[in-house]
């Protein structure tokens, strides 16, 4: 059942992001592509359960380097694409 | 214990809230900023509630890895020039895939029982992972120019392509069925890195703007697929947001070329048409001495960037002349082509950078309705998304492909550095036009030019 419960979050999801993501205009696309590469840093909620476990040495080592690289991603990514988003001024 | 957990999911689904809303206020630049950290608020609620887990028995690797990565991301985020946004992002749709690759890959390693569906996801995860990091790599170094622009073939290459897909099919049937043999983990995952860079190779500089586009999608599936390894829902929001981002620049960018996304990735295979068409007319070269009177006289002026822009660093210098135009009573806009540039929207961002108002930005479809009312177009460092042959040339390989229509305002200047075809390697009707000059040397220095003619 769970298998089922989480494909129906996934369409919802999708349909979510393809009517939200139409309406951001051409002007913001770049900021926009930084700031998906953030949310896609979302795999440090996983990589955190993995790095904290003591399950099996290989696996929380693995966790770690997935906690580094989505780091980069979130903190990286929101970073840039505030900076980008701060040179956007009207007249 | 459940209460914990209860609470944890609670707090996911309010940043799932969090995420959709940032990304409807990115709906316009004045509310973007707050977008952007209405998202990021998001995120750090979601990372503070997962460490209460009772899942988590240290903290130590926890914290140096974050504090790792973060150091990292601060550092990438505060020293890129603005110009290096393309290669930044392909490094991030990079990270973005190997840590979902190495998600899945500690899924696989962990020595827990996994369903048939788990296995199914966590190679699913794992494939898509590692594809959008090597492939990332390679886009990367296509964008930094440390490898050829062009595209890469070679004999037997699609062959090769269907022999690995299906190599990695197999791979797939194999850890699902025996998920413990460490030997199947290391090929499939060579494999897919392998499939990544043919992926690339093939594809040519000028549809790098597609390329990231897509990668940046995939990233986004491959955190989704990993939300199904770890049945966790917010993993699969978040993931599924950007892979839709992605999809929807993808189309945006391919339309922009009228080309289907099927001929952008196999476009390295395709033998390349050239026309026999002739171009009539001669180019006229004219001084930026001789430019400078008549833009003094001119009521509207229409900016039409390129990526040269870019390159020549002339979008300081080009918001310097705006700002005299604009005394001289002139209007000025800036007409932004979707694939103007190495990523979507980049022109935008440079310009923004120059510190031109976002409203001085038009996009192709307003300013060709009114072009023809323009006193003088001025392109700088564009070519083929200006190419009237796009238009007026049946059988040239742009023919059908959207353009702004520069040549149809009164004057054009064209800011070249010499006679040579755009990333297209196409030639351009625009230049022999008889309302066309041609201004030939650095962008920067006529610009320049022209400041100092309008400030004596």
């Amino acid at each position: 059942m769970t298998t089922v419960y989480l494909l129906f979050i996934l369409i919802l999801a999708v349909f979510v992001g393809f009517e939200l993501i139409r309406k951001v205009p051409a002007t913001l696309h770049t900021p926009l592509m930084s700031g998906a590469n953030a949310i896609s840093g979302i795999t440090v909620i996983g990589a955190v359960s993995l790095a904290g476990g003591v399950q099996h040495e290989w696996a929380t080592w693995l966790g770690a380097i997935a906690l580094v690289l989505a780091t980069i991603n979130v903190v990286g990514g929101y970073l840039v694409t505030d900076r980008m988003l701060a040179m956007f001024k009207k007249r | 214990m459940l209460d914990v957990s209860l609470f944890i999911n609670f707090m996911y689904v309010l940043s799932a809230t969090l995420f959709i809303f940032g990304l409807k206020l990115l709906g316009h630049p004045s509310s973007a900023r707050k977008g952007n950290l209405l998202s990021a608020v998001a995120m750090f609620m979601a990372v503070i509630v997962t460490l209460l887990s009772k899942e988590i028995l240290s903290f130590e690797l926890i914290f140096v890895s974050i504090l790792l990565g973060s150091i990292i991301g601060f550092f990438a985020a505060k020293k890129v020039a603005m110009t290096d946004m393309p290669e930044l992002v392909s490094l991030f749709n990079g990270t973005g895939g190997l840590a979902s690759l190495a998600v899945a890959y500690a899924m696989l390693v962990s020595g827990a029982e996994l369903s048939v569906f788990i296995l199914f996801v966590s190679y699913l995860a794992l494939f898509i992972g590692a594809v959008t990091f090597s492939g990332s790599l390679i886009a990367w170094a296509k964008l930094s120019e440390r490898m050829v622009g062009r595209p890469i073939v070679f004999k037997g290459q699609a062959t090769l392509n269907i022999a690995l897909i299906i190599a990695a099919i197999t791979m797939g049937f194999l850890i699902v069925n025996q998920p413990h043999v460490a030997t199947w983990h290391y090929i499939a995952i060579a494999l897919a890195l392998i499939i990544g860079v043919m992926a690339v190779i093939p594809i040519g500089g000028a549809d790098m703007p597609v390329v990231i586009s897509l990668l940046n999608s995939y990233s986004g599936l491959a955190a989704c697929a990993a939300g199904f390894v770890l049945e966790n829902n917010l993993l699969i929001v978040a993931g599924s947001l950007v892979g839709a981002s992605g999809i929807i620049l993808t189309n945006i960018m391919c339309k922009a070329m009228n080309r289907s996304l099927i001929n952008v990735l196999t476009s390295g295979f395709q033998v390349v048409v050239s026309s026999n068409m002739k171009i009539e007319g001669e180019i006229k070269a004219m001084t930026a001495d001789d430019a400078f009177y008549v833009l003094e006289a001119a009521q509207s002026v229409v900016v039409i960037p390129g990526y040269g822009m870019a390159v020549a660093q002339a979008q300081h210098t080009m918001k310097e002349l705006q700002h005299l135009l604009e005394k001289n009573g002139a209007e000025v806009v800036y007409a932004i082509h979707p694939v103007a540039g190495r990523m979507p929207g980049h022109m935008n961002v440079l310009l923004a950078e120059a510190d031109v108002s976002y409203e001085q930005l038009q996009e192709m479809d307003e300013i060709n309705a009114r072009i023809e009312h323009f006193d003088v177009a001025i392109v700088i460092g564009a070519n083929d998304v200006v190419n009237p042959a796009a238009r007026e040339m049946k059988g040239s390989p742009i023919y059908g492909m959207p353009v702004i229509n520069a040549d149809l305002a009164k004057n054009v200047f064209v800011l070249k550095r010499g006679m040579a075809t755009g990333f297209a390697g196409i030639d351009n009707p625009l230049f022999f036009k008889l309302n066309t000059r041609m201004i030939f040397g650095d962008a920067k220095e006529t610009l320049g030019n022209l400041v100092r003619q309008f400030s004596s």
